[in-house]
């Protein structure tokens, strides 16, 4: 019995020691929840290319989870080599901590985001509320289904969208936009804690009138509960969304993988990568690739952060820090 | 005569409530964990029993189910060593702070585990106390396998303790007394009398811990970072398939772990059924002893 409890003590101390002699050419990408089918498609692409350009073969670690918390991870040491976001606040964040370059945004082409995406509306089979654009969305009796506008990317890009569209109205300004959010937020029966719960509520518990989400979101939806359950619906003017990719300096410093992190973020503007994308219902930055998948993409007239709210840095602090607008509705209501 | 039919009467309750709680009871444990469970393996194998087994042998399930095993390995006899230790110095001595030493052993059981996970970020992390030493040092504890495992020890601190402090302290210390005026060496005494005492004690004890190792959630979940394939356990593992909208491979991960859970409790219960007549020998052999 004890030379069993010896025998298994020296197999643990050796495997732990081996552990790290084992460890090989390695990349980790922290990114959001639910980029898992994007990348899971695109490493292997990368792979091939590496190992065509380097000869090396590269092992790729994926880490997955709301995206406020994986930078927060990737700050208290989490080892990640490139972070790819859904928000530009979330990267903001590692760089004010000093992880990513200050300039991160200009370190790749179309502001670091190597697709966008855009919010659209979700609602019933056949469109029984009859809702086409924003303002529906305020009429009573019609209720909203959004995340969390404080806590979640996806509320807060919907929370931006209506703010902007109502901005640029006819006479639109700061006061109309507020009122015009907060008759919004009065239609929305609850706050989901996350684009998947918002999805959950609306098309499992089947609460409410219509969903806002990414457009690409919509695709996954089809392929969980069927094409003809639901219609998508393209406002008249939505928000472009932006996915920032960034490299953490310290980390590929420390580990030697600086070429290989470039050469993993720029492949995504490969036409290989951005095919990808369109593959995965992301909005291609490719004007080619954009035009062969034209169909699953309808024209969209959108607005950017930068553009009407001047960047994160601005919109976050204005909108939904404590005492933000976010707070001033709330709190009325 | 009189006096046991009208005593009947006070205490027994009538059929027909008798029948109500049983009913109540047993419908209760029905809706609350029988149903529950069997939805779980409904859903595992909802798309047959193909898509339910290559939902387990995907590369990600497989490294997860992995991890939770190591995990579970390497806790347990830190908990038994701490575990025994403890219950010994708790139940054979007397010295100052023993109530605050117990105090100290429940205080897993008091704190949130999510607590638990941010304290220990706070103590590794790169911002936290010991961060910055960790990093120059290049040795990884948080989002890495020593935090898990940390956290885990944490959580399932108390089981293997709290099972052996009352069994100890029933048992008392005359035959460890006995065994060392008979020339045995601490040792000896440890390997001959106390724990041959207490093995069906501690044994439930590890049961137990080892069904809090495998299950964490909120804890595990703070420190692990997420990496598939490398610090997802099983329990993190269901509920990222599951916010996939993968829905068999979520209830499939999660039926492994419910039968690792069904597993623990028979031999938890083969177990409790030895101990129980352990001490009924122990209580019937103890007065012919003294006599």
């Amino acid at each position: 019995m004890s030379r069993f409890i010896r025998q298994l003590c020296a197999t643990l101390a050796l495997g732990l020691c081996a552990l790290p002699a084992l460890a090989q050419l390695s990349l980790l990408n922290v990114s959001y929840d639910v980029a898992r089918d994007f990348y899971k498609d695109y490493n292997p692409l990368f792979q091939k290319h590496w190992k065509a350009l380097s000869g090396e073969s590269v092992e790729l670690k994926q880490s997955h989870a709301g995206s406020s918390k994986q930078v927060r991870a990737v700050a208290d040491g989490l080892e990640a080599d490139v972070v790819t976001m859904n928000q530009a606040s979330d990267v903001d964040f590692l760089a004010e901590k000093g992880l990513v370059a200050k300039d991160y945004a200009r370190r790749f082409p179309n502001n670091a985001s190597p697709y966008t995406s855009t919010m659209v509306f979700i609602v019933r089979k056949d469109n029984p509320k009859a809702i086409r654009d924003w303002p529906d969305l305020v009429k009573p009796g019609v209720q909203v289904i959004l995340p969390h506008p404080k806590n979640t990317g996806n509320g807060r890009y919907t929370y931006l969208a209506a703010w902007g569209f109502a901005l640029r109205q006819p006479g639109g300004n700061e006061r109309t936009a507020q009122e015009f959010v907060a008759r919004l937020l009065q239609n929305a029966p609850l706050f989901a804690a996350g684009g998947r719960d918002a999805t959950t509520t609306f098309m499992q518990r089947r609460i409410g009138d219509v969903l806002v989400s990414f457009e690409s979101e919509a695709e996954l939806i089809a392929r969980e509960f069927g094409k003809g359950e639901f219609t998508v619906v393209y406002p008249s003017l939505s928000i472009l969304t932006e996915f920032p990719v960034a490299i953490v300096n310290p980390v590929v410093d420390k580990k030697g993988t600086r070429k290989l992190a470039q050469a993993y973020l720029e492949y995504l503007w490969s036409p290989a990568g951005q095919e990808n994308a369109a593959q995965n219902y992301l909005r291609p930055r490719s004007p080619e690739i954009l035009k062969k998948y034209a169909e699953q993409f309808p024209p969209v007239r959108t607005f950017t952060v930068d553009e009407v709210f001047g960047g994160w840095n601005k919109a976050f602090p204005a909108h939904f820090k404590d005492g933000g607008s976010f707070d001033q509705i709330y709190q009325k209501k | 005569m009189s006096v046991p039919p009208a005593r009947r009467r006070a205490t027994a309750e009538p059929a027909w409530l008798r029948h109500l709680l049983l009913a109540v009871g047993l419908g209760f444990l029905f809706f609350f964990l029988l149903l529950p469970l069997l939805a779980v393996f409904a859903e595992a194998f909802a798309a047959g029993g193909r898509a339910y087994l290559e939902a387990l042998q995907d590369h990600d399930a497989r490294s997860a189910i992995t991890l939770t095993l190591l995990v579970a390995v390497l806790v347990l006899p830190l908990n038994i060593c701490f575990g025994v230790a403890a219950a010994w110095a708790i139940a054979k001595f007397e010295f100052r702070g023993k109530s605050l030493l117990i105090t100290l052993i429940d205080l897993p059981f008091a704190v949130s585990p999510v607590v638990v996970g941010l304290v220990f970020l706070l103590i590794f992390g790169a911002q936290g106390l010991f961060g910055p030493w960790l990093a120059a040092n290049d040795i990884k504890v948080v989002f890495a396998l020593p935090a898990i495992v940390l956290v885990t020890m944490f959580i399932t601190l108390p089981f293997v303790a709290r099972e052996l402090i009352p069994l100890m302290q029933a048992q008392g210390r005359e035959e460890e007394e006995a065994a060392v005026s008979l020339g045995a060496s601490g040792w000896q005494m440890f390997r001959r009398v106390t724990l041959p005492n207490i093995r069906w004690g501690l044994l439930y004890g590890v049961i137990l811990a080892n069904a809090r190792a495998m299950g964490e959630f909120g804890a595990v979940s703070v420190v692990s970072g997420h990496i598939r394939g490398e610090t997802n356990t099983l329990p993190l593992h269901v509920e990222i398939l599951y916010n996939e909208y993968n829905a068999v491979g979520a209830f499939a991960s999660a039926s492994v772990l419910a039968l690792l859970a069904l597993v623990t409790l028979v031999a938890k219960t083969v177990v409790e059924w030895r101990l129980r007549r352990e001490v009924r020998m122990l209580s019937t052999a103890l007065p012919s002893e003294h006599n």
